[in-house]
């Protein structure tokens, strides 16, 4: 690389910064104050790009931008005070999920307004042209952005140390009850907040609209990006986000300009990685305080009584017999069931009894689906190698991922965990040569004495049953015990020789195989994998089936994945924008149920 | 002013407060002695709403105040200073003075940063430097003064001599006497007998949430079982 | 030489100094009570020596071997029990579940996948529980337990690991005055049978001149005196300082 080719590659990293930064940066306000992590702001960037290409059909690029930025901070401070408001209160978890719903109820929201299409918008007038550079041609609307990150740094920078709100922002950010206790109202404050960071988000979207199209799946990817961003810099610290974004930003310029496109991915995780084991809570950040856990609520794990456990035996008879009784889509929507019970099963033992919320367990499910297709078409293993291969693969990236996810706690991890699952996600989508890019991969049929649905739903029933029963009998283990210690104390837990890290980064790969199996059985049972078995949409259904059943109960989870599996699969060929009616009906239950959610299935009342 | 009546209050599913009850006169201060664990700081935290109570009533001028948040029963002229300090460490000690102000009162003399930098020398001088570069005892004047600033009627101190070197401890003695002489009422907690005796008029001892001693000091002194059984270091 | 030898340890936050050359000896059986005002850095001399934070300066040795530095978890294997002042229990087990756990860890078998927990270590469970007076609520969980009952079963937990050293930050805080010396008794007793040494810190001045052998005077991160309760008792620094009532 020239010298030349160098400065335009780091100028091209700063323009990326720029949108980046305000991303990140309303994150972080975000959080510092209200303490949730707002899943919806890519959500809102997304919107910010498509108002704004909307709207400079009718008044050019500079009012639509700025139009568009302020309507997001309008309907920023609309979800605030018709939703956020009711959620200070729930556990994080279900905060999370709520604002997910926004996610579903946004994109199908953009689906049903602007189409399907990417939506290519215009350039900015008086900024068309390139500069000449060292020799280079480099666009003027780059430099543009260049400039406009460190001007928003500085705005920032003034408005929270020069004028009072600022100073009640920062007061309320390190500490919201004592500021209440002096008289500042948080409420107005909050909403002025989230407002603030709408609009940034908003801003953000708008002004990368003469560099890239709007699409409907840029909400997800500018997210993790903003996550990734937000752990690195340090949750809650902006000029940390602006350190990050840069970093980020300059580190995928490179990759790309040295001819790694596909692999700017890899080098962004290597950074974040190295980071968070040189610093665990961030570049600028500081060591989080302790999050409320779901541990003080959860009853005693009493072992199942005989009548429970025949109850159990009984069920597992019944579905053994219904190839009997029916061979067609019956025994298909089962065999879906018992795939997605093994999976939210997984992520119960992690996220109940482990304690630690994860928002990406889809790329273990992925994993083991892709390990096996991957290995039947590409490595031209039999069908029986790659199913037991495949789930392997899945504990291999549990195991990698995993070892930083134990590093951080709470929303942190939860995180890390999405960021994760985007980057899985984003390989399986770009490389085309090797994974199939957006169509997948097709032709994965298991061997001929499997291929009948009679003979693959008994394979289906067998490996899942006995993978949930392996999962809930290690939960009455030791090491099940010492596991839900690691969440109830770790403080306790470690005082009693307990490892917490190591308890929980076994628990957490333990997981990612049983999904791995899940993904496996999927795969073979459809025939085809697309990126979609692993995307954040699929992490966020299995806790959904895990809330529906009950957090706090052990086969809650399992009667979930059930209801859930089935009401997809009615809903689905009811509905075109079945993803909305998702996301409204999780906020029903969110709102309506605060702190419930699990008992409403699971039999038990939490409080 | 202040009135608590059958107040009941904990965290989670553990109760610490048990039926307590106490006044507070307008012009006086009053001390809640009890060793660590028996119910003083949840006392403050329940009346300034920082703890919701289970059951009870807290009246502050006539007007219940027990399920209001707590920047409402700030504004009504309660201010509380925690045991913790809790200053803004990121921000510099004009600004912790600045969230703390509020709009004057028509009854209460207005505080300025001018007229808390009387009070505390100490803080003139560290004015623009970070909270979290002052010492200890400085933090304390900090978290004090900062709950001036929003021209209170009643002070509700959390154990303003612990942690502070003795000749910190006499002046806070004095500024606490010099307050009351504003027109301040103060309800603090102590653990220290010797510091309560020198600022306080009167005196509860608070034990496992309930109230075994109401009345003067010297009162208290010279019930031996009392002194003996409740009070410790 | 003694059990436990602590030599200049020091420890500060943000510039200020919680613990400042801090150095005693504690000899098996044992009972030293250590006093002083609140934040005087007698917690953080604990976390010290169960390793939930580490000194900048200064060495730990117990039986001789450095401590210092080592995270909770291989200081509990050295033979050290330690209760909280704010209790830290497993609050989604019963009582008698987080004394088993504790045996579990003692013997090694933490990483077993299949034997049933609930089945491990009963009897000694249940004698662990008898001892520290709290058999009664065996199967009730710790979550809904009161404190004081709770610094019970921290004890036993503490007792799991039949420990060298126990530390106990304010075990009667919390509890009636005739529960307060049914604990110390029981303390007295390990450090007589068990030749376990026990440091731990108090506020109630009855407890610790009946209970302690010997006594430390923290303030302000510092030793200021130390001595058998009479000799303190006699000291008029201590007299005007701590014990208030001069």
């Amino acid at each position: 690389m020239s010298g030349s080719a160098i400065l335009l590659q780091f100028l091209n990293g700063l323009a990326g910064a720029s949108s980046l930064f305000l991303l990140a940066a309303g994150l972080s306000l975000i959080f510092g104050v209200t303490r949730i992590v707002n899943f919806a702001h890519g959500s809102l960037y997304m919107l910010g790009m498509y108002l704004a290409v909307w709207l400079s059909e009718s008044v050019g690029f500079w009012p639509s931008a700025l139009t568009a930025a302020l309507a997001v901070a309008a309907l920023g401070a609309a979800i605030e005070m018709s939703l956020l408001r009711r959620l200070y209160p729930v556990p994080e978890l279900l905060q999370l999920l709520a604002t997910f719903a926004l996610v579903l109820i946004a994109r199908d929201f953009a689906l049903w307004a602007w189409g399907p299409e990417d939506l290519l918008g215009p350039r900015a007038p008086g900024l068309e042209d390139a500069v000449e550079i060292a020799g280079g041609r480099f666009p003027e609307y780059d430099l543009f952005l260049i400039v406009v990150g460190p001007l928003v740094l500085a705005a920032l920078h003034l408005l929270l140390t020069r004028t009072r709100w600022g100073i009640l922002v920062r007061a309320a950010t390190q500490d919201r009850d004592m500021a209440g206790a002096l008289g500042v109202n948080q409420k107005w404050l909050f909403t002025e907040v989230f407002a603030l960071g709408a609009l940034l988000a908003g801003l953000g979207g708008a002004l990368s609209v003469p560099r890239e199209p709007a699409n409907l799946t840029i909400d997800l990817s500018v997210l993790s990006d903003a996550f990734v961003v937000v752990v690195v810099g340090g949750l809650g610290s902006i000029p940390g986000a602006f350190l990050a974004a840069l970093l980020i930003a300059e580190v995928k310029a490179f990759a790309i300009g040295l001819g790694f496109s596909k692999a700017t991915l890899v080098v962004e995780f290597i950074v974040m990685a190295a980071v968070l084991v040189l610093r665990p809570w961030g570049l600028l950040g500081r060591e989080a305080a302790p999050l409320r856990g779901p541990a003080a609520l959860e009853p005693p794990l009493a072992l199942p009584s005989r009548n429970v456990l025949r109850a159990l035996l009984a069920l597992a008879a019944a579905l053994a017999l219904v190839p009997l009784l029916s061979r067609g889509y019956a025994l298909v929507l089962l065999s879906d069931v018992l795939v997605f019970a093994l999976f939210a099963v997984s992520l119960h033992f992690i996220t109940g009894p482990g304690g630690m919320l994860s928002f990406g367990h889809a790329a273990y499910f992925g994993l083991g689906a892709y390990g096996a297709g991957l290995l039947l078409l590409r490595a031209g293993a039999p069908m029986e190698a790659a199913l037991v291969l495949a789930p392997l693969a899945a504990g291999i990236g549990a195991l990698a991922f995993g070892w930083f996810c134990v590093r951080l706690s709470g929303v942190y991890l939860a995180m890390l965990t999405l960021a994760f699952a985007q980057i899985v996600w984003s390989v399986a989508f770009q490389w085309d040569a090797f994974t199939g890019g957006s169509n997948g991969l097709i032709g994965v049929w298991p061997s001929a004495w499997l291929a009948s649905r009679t003979a693959y739903y008994y394979l289906t029933l067998g490996a899942c049953l006995a993978g949930i029963a392996i999962l809930w009998r290690v939960l009455y283990s030791p090491f099940g015990y010492a596991l839900r210690a690691s969440r109830d104390s770790p403080l306790r837990a470690g005082a009693i020789g307990i490892d917490v890290r190591a308890q929980q980064w076994a628990a957490f790969t333990l997981a990612g195989l049983a999904a791995g199996i899940a993904g496996a059985l999927y795969a073979f049972s459809k025939g085809s994998i697309s990126p979609e078995t692993l995307s954040v949409p699929r992490s966020v259904d299995a806790l959904v089936m895990v809330l529906l059943g009950g957090i706090q109960t052990l086969t809650g989870p399992a009667w979930g994945a059930a209801l859930f599996t089935w009401l997809q699969d009615s809903a689905s060929r009811e509905f075109d924008y079945w993803r909305a009616v998702l996301g409204a009906v999780i906020l029903a239950l969110v709102l309506a149920l605060p702190g419930g959610v699990g008992g409403l299935l699971g039999g038990r009342s939490t409080r | 002013m202040l009135e608590i009546r059958r107040l009941r209050a904990g965290y989670g599913r553990a109760t610490v407060l048990f039926d307590l009850d106490l006044v507070l006169n307008a012009g006086e201060v009053t001390v809640l002695l009890g060793r660590n664990g028996a119910g003083k700081s949840t006392t403050l935290k329940s009346v300034m709403g920082l703890v919701q109570p289970t059951s009870g009533e807290i009246v502050f001028e006539g007007k219940r105040i027990d399920s209001l948040a707590p920047y409402r029963i700030a504004r009504l002229g309660l201010g509380y200073v925690p045991e913790e300090r809790r200053i803004f460490t990121d921000l510099t000690v004009d600004q912790n003075l600045e969230v703390g102000r509020r709009p004057p009162r028509p009854d209460v003399p207005e505080w300025t940063a001018d007229r808390v930098f009387s009070l505390f020398p100490h803080l003139a001088a560290a004015r623009s430097r970070a909270a979290a570069r002052l010492s200890g005892g400085e933090q304390k004047m900090l978290a004090i003064s900062r709950t001036l600033m929003g021209n209170p009627s009643v002070l509700l101190l959390d154990e303003p001599s612990e942690g502070l070197a003795p000749l910190i401890v006499e002046h806070m003695a004095r500024t606490i006497i010099e307050l009351k002489r504003t027109g301040l009422a103060v309800l603090l907690c102590e653990q220290n007998l010797r510091f309560a005796r020198r600022v306080a008029d009167r005196a509860y001892v608070i034990e496992t949430g309930q109230v075994r001693y109401g009345g003067t000091l010297a009162g208290l002194e010279a019930d031996s079982t009392l002194r003996g059984g409740y009070l410790s270091i | 030489m003694s059990l436990l030898e602590v030599r200049d340890l020091s420890k500060s936050y943000g510039g200020v100094q919680a613990v400042r050359g801090v150095s005693f000896d504690l000899d098996a059986g044992e009972r030293v009570a250590m006093i002083g005002p609140n934040g005087a850095g007698k917690t953080t001399c604990f976390n010290m020596l169960n390793g939930q934070i580490a000194p900048d300066a200064g060495s730990i040795a117990l039986g001789g071997r450095p401590l210092a530095g080592l995270p909770p978890r291989k200081v509990w294997r050295l033979g050290v029990g330690r209760t909280f002042q704010i209790t830290a229990t497993f609050g989604s087990m019963t009582v008698r579940e987080n004394v088993q756990l504790a045996l579990l860890s003692h013997h090694g078998r933490l990483g077993s996948l299949w034997p049933l927990a609930s089945d491990a270590h009963v009897e000694e469970a249940e004698a662990l529980l008898e001892r520290a007076g709290v058999k009664e609520l065996a199967a009730r969980a710790c979550a809904v337990l009161a404190y004081g009952d709770l610094k019970r079963v921290e004890l036993a937990i503490a007792l799991a690991n039949r420990p060298r050293l126990l530390l106990m930050d304010e075990p009667t805080a919390g509890m009636a005055p005739s529960e307060r010396g049914d604990l110390m008794r029981l303390a007295a007793e390990l450090a007589r049978e068990a030749r376990t040494a026990v440091l731990f810190t108090e506020h109630d001045m009855d407890v610790v001149f009946e209970h302690a052998d010997r006594v430390l005077v923290l303030d302000r991160g510092e030793l200021i005196a130390r001595g058998s309760p009479g000799e303190l008792r006699a000291d008029p620094r201590v007299r005007e300082g701590y014990l208030g009532d001069a």
